[in-house]
């Protein structure tokens, strides 16, 4: 019977536009527009220019050529490469430099776990140019540079940072590693302080020690974090451009050209739109894989 | 509070100090590598507008002077007007999102109007698709199809409802009890009056995670306002340091003022308002 009235009302529902869907439709109007225009409009013509020839009046199509060019170029793969390496040193060691900071902040009151927390917030609120200018000169290559200073100091000849082929990369990383840990530690902090305290307590009377609790305790109660971490940064470390665009310019010899400035060079250099377009949503849908493994890795563990 | 994880030493105060001075020198020692750059970047600003080749440069400037900045800011006669711009953006974004957002963020939460489903899964669809992909459309879109180049439209308009921020809205609203806007409902609000009266006073924190994440974002955005902007009048901040960066790449102290001018508001925004800050990280990232 409710069943029954409730089929009736859906069907009402469905033939008559009523007040809520106007006050809805007020209410989501701006952002629509602006999402439709600025958001949906350009996604539809990255798709269709991955199949053009570009051109300002009236591109010809040219069908997957694009996306073979691509897939062709050796320059395609070597970015990969590239983002590949950045990705896999980057990505995992700032997440356990993050989560061994947290942890070594835990047992702190909350007035100095704030301080912490807020210093190492800091170096990530200056801008990606205005950490690129500074970087920039710490690798300076004169024995005056910051890193050759230090360098010196363990009796090591300076080094070209950032124009020699082999710590070109490494500078890069480096730099990532050092410059943008603070929401990452923040993030696994509210991860471990959502770990109740019975658990420990339960750990203790059996006599475990502090690294058995971190192994049987910590580490599984905070792996939605981790993989939540694990795969922002991932798909942070893809699109990644300031960097290479304000350090190195890809340089030296392309060994530290990612695929975000790859993309921006076909694009912006070389006005190649059609051939940034198909790598860009190559882009997109590794992207997009990546996310949907995350969501089905953890399923309901992590809430939106 | 998982402090648990500690053992207490309650029978041996000296242990536990002992433990928590030594954690407290390996932090400061973290804190102090990764801060490095900023106080360099601070210090250095204050050197003498000089070719850094031509002295050899101590970790800290010897001589400290305000020549730097003056450099920087005489390098183009719109620099002031760079932060200026900098800030009309960020000041514009912010408020587009607050409103149209929060607003957008509403009407999915708590409005039952068709298509809201179907809308809704385009917003967090575009989410996950990469800048990369809409650059070059929304490139030839604004400049070459809308003519904006070089206009305030062009900068603050593409960013002005963001779906992160309809989605963070939504997220938010949808944990305020329906109850409460029904019985606002039965006494006479209108969805507008329930929306103003009623749900944005109770979502003073989450609109001031917004605002702030909205406006960091908008303050260091690079890549945008590189792209629509080619008079130096138009500028953001950010875009000047690069330029200034590329002309004067052997100038130390001047981009290290350059630096400062284009960070050191967002420090004393973060010194102000750091617990929206803090908060708003862990806002859409896990549920504690």
């Amino acid at each position: 019977m409710k069943k029954r009235s409730d089929r009736a009302a859906k069907a009402y529902k469905k033939k008559r536009i009523n007040h809520e869907d106007f006050s809805g439709w007020g209410f989501i109007f701006a952002a629509m527009a602006v999402f439709l225009i600025f958001t949906l409009y350009p996604v539809i013509s990255a798709v269709i220019t991955s199949f053009q020839n570009y051109k300002p009046f009236g591109s010809e199509w040219v069908g997957a050529q694009n996306y073979v060019d691509a897939l062709n170029a050796p320059l395609f793969w070597k970015s990969i490469k590239n983002t590949l390496v950045y990705t896999v040193a980057v990505v995992p060691l700032s997440l356990v430099l993050a989560f061994s900071i947290a942890i070594m902040i835990l047992p702190f009151g909350k007035k100095l776990q704030s301080v912490f927390k807020a210093l190492y917030y800091l170096p990530g609120i200056a801008s990606g140019v205005a950490t690129a200018v500074v970087w920039l000169w710490l690798y300076n290559s004169s024995p005056s540079g910051i890193f050759n200073q230090l360098l010196g100091v363990f009796g090591i000849s300076s080094v070209n940072w950032l124009s020699s082929s082999k710590t070109a990369m490494l500078s890069l990383i480096l730099m990532a590693l050092l410059s943008s840990h603070g929401s990452n530690v923040i993030i696994y902090m509210a991860a471990l302080h959502g770990i109740d305290n019975t658990y420990f307590e339960a750990a203790e009377i059996d006599g475990a020690s502090f690294m058995q609790k971190i192994r049987y305790i910590v580490f599984p109660m905070c792996k939605p974090t981790t993989l939540f971490l694990l795969v922002t940064g991932v798909i942070g470390s893809f699109q990644v451009f300031m960097n290479a665009y304000m350090m190195t310019g890809g340089g030296p010899d392309n060994n530290t050209t990612m695929i975000g400035l790859l993309i921006f060079n076909n694009a912006f250099t070389y006005g190649k739109y059609g051939l940034a377009c198909a790598q860009a949503i190559m882009l997109a849908i590794v992207i997009a894989a990546l996310t949907m493994l995350q969501f089905k890795v953890m399923g309901d563990d992590v809430e939106y | 509070m998982a402090s648990g994880l500690y053992s207490q030493h309650l029978n041996n105060k000296k242990i536990r100090y002992m433990r928590n001075s030594a954690l407290v020198v390996v932090l400061v020692i973290f804190a102090l590598v990764s801060l490095f750059p900023i106080a360099y970047m601070l210090a250095w600003s204050f050197g003498p507008a000089i070719e850094a080749a031509s002295t050899s440069y101590s970790i800290f400037p010897q001589v400290w002077t305000l020549d730097s900045y003056k450099k920087f800011l005489n390098y183009s006669p719109y620099s002031l007007r760079w932060l200026f711009n900098s800030l009309v953006v960020a000041v514009c974004t912010v408020l587009g999102n607050i409103l149209f957002a929060s607003m957008a963020g509403y009407a999915f939460a708590k409005i039952r109007f068709k298509g809201r489903k179907t809308l809704f899964f385009l917003v967090l669809m575009a989410m996950m698709i990469p800048y990369q992909v809409t650059q070059v459309p929304l490139y030839i879109l604004v400049v070459r199809q809308f003519q904006l180049t070089n206009s305030y439209f062009s900068l603050i308009l593409p960013g002005i409802a963001t779906s992160y921020n309809i989605f963070l809205a939504k997220q938010f609203f949808s944990g305020i009890p329906t109850a409460l806007l029904e019985s606002a409902k039965i006494e006479g609000c209108g969805q507008l009056k329930t929306y103003w009266l009623i749900v944005l006073p109770l979502s003073k924190t989450i609109l001031a995670v917004m605002a702030i994440n909205t406006f960091l974002g908008s303050w260091n955005n690079f890549f945008w306002p590189f792209l629509v902007t080619s008079k130096e009048a138009m500028y953001t901040i950010q875009v000047g340091l690069k330029q200034f960066k590329f002309a004067n790449g052997t100038l130390l102290s001047p981009m290290m003022a350059g630096a400062c001018i284009s960070a050191v508001p967002m420090f004393i925004l973060f010194f102000a308002l750091q617990k929206y800050f803090l908060e708003g990280v862990t806002v859409g990232a896990v549920k504690g």
